[in-house]
Formats: C-alpha cells, sequence, structure tokens
C-alpha cells in the first residue's frame, strides 16, 4: 500500500486523536502550522477545539488562503466540531465566516453548555451504526442542495458530505472506532 | 459521575489542548481574551496577585459575576472554588459552569479532604506539584490537571519545577517492573491501578496543563517544550501593560512553541509584564495548600 499523507491542522485543539488514528489505520501524519506544511498532502483534518482560537490562527499563521485554495480545489477534508464551524459558509448568529468552503448553515453550541454534551449511537450513511461524541457540539442547520446529509441526531444534521469536504458535529477520534477516518483514507486515495 | 460523563469531560479538556485558558474579572476583559484567542477563560473577582496583595480569606466569586461573563463569550467558562468546598462546586455547578478549578489559589475550606469530585456532573481541573497530587486528584475525579505553581508572581520557576518533577516521575514508573508498581503506588499514595496506567501509558490519565506564574510567550513556549499540553495565565495577561497584545501573543507562542524565530517577534514591544515577585520574599505559599 502506498502511504498516504495526511496533513492535520495543529494550531489547537485535539489533532494528536486525529494523528493517532490515522497512523494506526495506515496513513502518515504531519502536523500543520506554517504555509510550508501543506506541502505534499493527499488529505487534510480540522481538528476539535475552539473554532474562535482556530480562526484567528489560521489569519496569523498565513494558513487562510493557500489552505482555503487546496480545500476549493478538492483535497479531501475531515472537519469534526471546530473544524466543521471553519468549514461552514454561515454561523448562526454571527457575521464571521472561516473558510466558508461548505454550504451549511451552522449553529455553534447548539446543544448548550458542557452539562448538556452527551454520547450516543446512530447510523452514518455509508459508515453504520457510530458511537457519537458530542462535547459542547455544533449541529447543522440548513444545507445546500447538493450537500450529502450523512447522519442526523434527534431531527438535526450531524454529519454532511460536500465533493470531498466531510463535516461531522461530533468526535470520531475520541471513539475506538476508525470506520470514518478509514473511509475518509479511501477518500484520499482515490 | 458516570463513565460517560468523565470521558466526555475528559474530552472537553482535550479539545483545549494546545490553548491558553485566561483569568479574567469583568466581561470586558472576557471579551479581550476572547478576541486574543483564549480557548476558555477562568472568571474569578480578584486575579491571584490582587488577593495575594489583598490577603484575608479569598472565597468563590459572586456567580451573577460569573454569568455575566458566560453571556458575553462563546469560549468555555471556568470557575474556582475552594479546596474541599463542596458546596461553592454545587453553586458552580447549578449556574452550569463548563468546568470548575478546585484550587489552592483561594483560601482553603478543608485542610483534609479535597471535594469527591466523582459525585459531580460538571467536569474539574486541579493543581497538583506532583505525581502523587495529580493521580490522587484523578482518582477522586478531576478530568484534567494543571501544575500549581506558585500563583500571582509572575515567577514560572515553580510551574518549571512542578512539571519537571511529574514528569521525571511518570518516567521513573515507565521503567519499572510490574512488581514493583505495588511499592511505587504506595509511596505515591496512590491506588495501584493508577500506577499501572502510567507505567502502560507513559502519561497522566487526563490533560495535564501548566499554571502559576506564566508572564511572557517565552515563559508560556517553555512550559510546552516541558510536556505541558496548554497554559493557564492568571495574573500574566491583566497586570501587565498591554493585555490584548501580550495575550495574543501568548497564544501564538503555545501553538508555536518550538519556533523560536517567531516566538522571538512576537516577543517585542510587549511594554511593561507584570512585575513579579520571588517565591522567598513572599509568605503566603498556596502551592503547599491541599496535598
Amino acid at each position: 500500500m502506498i502511504n498516504i499523507k495526511i496533513g492535520v491542522l495543529a494550531l489547537q485543539g485535539a489533532f494528536m486523536e486525529h494523528e493517532r488514528i490515522l497512523t494506526e489505520a495506515g496513513a502518515v501524519c504531519t502536523e500543520v502550522r506554517r504555509p510550508a506544511d501543506l506541502t505534499g498532502l493527499d488529505g487534510l483534518v480540522l481538528p476539535g477545539g475552539e473554532s474562535t482560537v482556530q480562526g484567528q490562527l489560521l489569519q496569523k499563521s498565513g494558513l487562510f488562503a493557500p489552505l482555503r485554495e487546496l480545500i476549493t480545489d478538492g483535497l479531501p477534508t475531515l472537519a469534526t466540531c471546530a473544524g466543521l464551524i471553519l468549514l461552514a459558509q454561515k454561523i448562526r448568529g454571527s457575521s464571521v465566516i472561516h473558510l466558508g468552503t461548505l454550504p451549511v448553515t451552522v449553529k455553534r453550541n447548539a446543544y448548550g453548555r458542557q452539562l448538556s454534551s452527551f454520547v450516543t449511537e446512530e447510523p452514518v450513511k455509508g459508515i453504520g451504526s457510530f458511537p457519537m461524541i458530542f462535547i459542547r457540539a455544533p449541529y447543522i442547520e440548513r444545507t445546500a442542495e447538493n450537500v450529502e446529509i450523512l447522519a442526523k441526531v434527534n431531527g438535526n444534521i450531524v454529519a454532511v458530505k460536500y465533493g470531498n469536504q466531510i463535516g461531522l458535529s461530533f468526535h470520531p477520534e475520541l471513539s475506538d472506532n476508525p470506520n470514518i477516518h478509514e473511509r475518509f483514507l479511501a477518500l484520499c486515495r482515490d | 459521575m458516570n463513565q460517560t460523563q468523565y470521558e466526555l469531560n475528559k474530552g472537553l479538556a482535550q479539545m483545549l489542548k494546545g490553548g491558553v485558558i485566561m483569568d479574567v474579572t469583568t466581561p470586558e476583559q472576557a471579551k479581550i481574551a476572547e478576541e486574543a484567542g483564549a480557548c476558555a477563560v477562568m472568571a474569578l473577582e480578584r486575579i491571584p496577585a490582587d488577593i495575594r496583595a489583598a490577603g484575608g480569606v479569598s472565597r468563590m466569586s459572586d456567580p451573577k459575576m460569573i454569568r455575566g461573563i458566560q453571556d458575553t463569550v462563546s469560549i468555555p467558562v471556568m470557575a474556582k472554588c475552594r479546596i474541599g468546598h463542596f458546596v461553592e462546586a454545587q453553586v458552580l455547578q447549578a449556574i452550569e459552569i463548563d468546568y470548575i478549578d478546585e484550587s489552592e489559589v483561594l483560601s482553603p475550606a478543608d485542610d483534609v479532604y479535597h471535594i469527591d469530585k466523582t459525585a459531580f456532573q460538571v467536569p474539574f481541573v486541579c493543581g497538583a506539584r506532583d505525581l502523587g497530587e495529580a493521580l490522587r486528584r484523578i482518582n477522586e475525579g478531576a478530568a484534567m490537571i494543571r501544575t500549581k505553581g506558585e500563583p500571582g508572581t509572575g515567577d514560572v520557576v515553580q510551574a518549571v519545577r512542578h512539571m519537571r518533577k511529574m514528569n521525571a516521575q511518570i518516567r521513573q514508573l515507565v521503567s519499572m517492573k510490574k512488581d514493583e508498581l505495588f511499592e511505587a503506588a504506595k509511596q505515591l499514595q496512590i491506588p495501584c491501578e493508577l500506577a499501572l496506567y502510567v507505567h502502560e501509558n507513559g502519561k497522566l490519565p487526563v490533560v495535564n496543563f501548566a499554571a502559576g506564574g506564566v508572564a511572557t510567550p517565552a515563559d508560556a513556549a517553555l512550559m510546552m517544550q516541558l510536556g505541558a499540553e496548554g497554559v493557564f495565565v492568571g495574573s500574566g495577561i491583566f497586570k501587565s501593560g498591554n493585555p490584548a497584545k501580550r495575550a495574543a501573543a501568548i497564544v501564538q507562542a503555545v501553538t508555536n512553541y518550538t519556533d523560536a524565530a517567531l516566538i522571538a517577534r512576537l516577543s517585542e514591544d510587549l511594554g511593561e509584564a507584570m512585575v513579579g515577585i520571588n517565591p522567598d520574599e513572599i509568605k503566603l505559599i498556596m502551592e503547599e495548600r491541599g496535598l
């Protein structure tokens, strides 16, 4: 098998957890902090963390423009929680747009504060039943028509795919189930 | 707290990694901290340097003041309760705080027992000077650890000492034969299962931040290179000449903690750092509270 090289945005948050699960699945991971770290990637992961922090550091690090270009050019991208907020074209109640490459509207902290964080198990399209860990999570309020909805929890959209971008409200990197990451690596191999 | 809630609480700490948690006393400061890139704020009435200067008994903050900060920012809000004061913790849980810091910065309410943190839904972070303290707090239910350092001094020496000691003790446990762990657990005053976890994984079972005396971008990067997973900055920001600029510089230094050229640029023109005090100049040693 050829080594797939995945860049994991390492500005802030739970990037090491993604690296662990991707490495176990056979990928080579590189931490992305500067534009120079973006060369030769087969895929990109935008991890969970605080989207306000990551959004600011995207600008200050000079990563914003080259990263956005890679995503719009079709580099496979897996975004979880804060990463989903970075990709969204609209954030409810806010004029801030970060990368804005995914035509969805997200609601931040949609379930409330930490006491409302929860775990559930629901089906994800093409994956099957999956343990979903929601931590101060966002959900997707609406999507453009050509966005594929992969999963809903209690009627709210929590997983979508648009082109090569996958956006998730929950944290597959905190679970022991590698299926979503393996599916993402398959996308990177194509 | 059931196991699922504990995993969620440890998970929130994982989301804070690589970030800076800043002490704030007003909604205006909270806004400055959020805009500078804080990954969470610690809401308290007085920052540690002022607690030190004021003396007397230091308690949990006014819930109304904490709510004001919760309403201002979208990032997680933490607040401190006194060591052993489980009712202050119940109050903070009732106002849906995101994280409770059972903190030696406030006057201890109990000189023997810490809070049974397993009885709460809300997550706790606790200070520790060494591996034994860290694992005792985890055994009581803490979902995150930070070094104690010596709060409100602007002097990073104790945070360095605590982080080095913890990591040295972790390396010792890792290198032991399995049958030696029982005695090590006894010496550290911790359960054997936690000694075994550290032996097998080479790290604490929860996220470990640095705290106490961090005042400059270089201080923050130092703690990261010593193995901290993120940094608390207490008095260092709002006791300095230009809080917004210093806060933003410390945030970038934590992300790029091995990039000396960038840290050099970040350290330029930050204005006055907080005036530090040396540990031998102070009478009140907060790190000795709650062992």
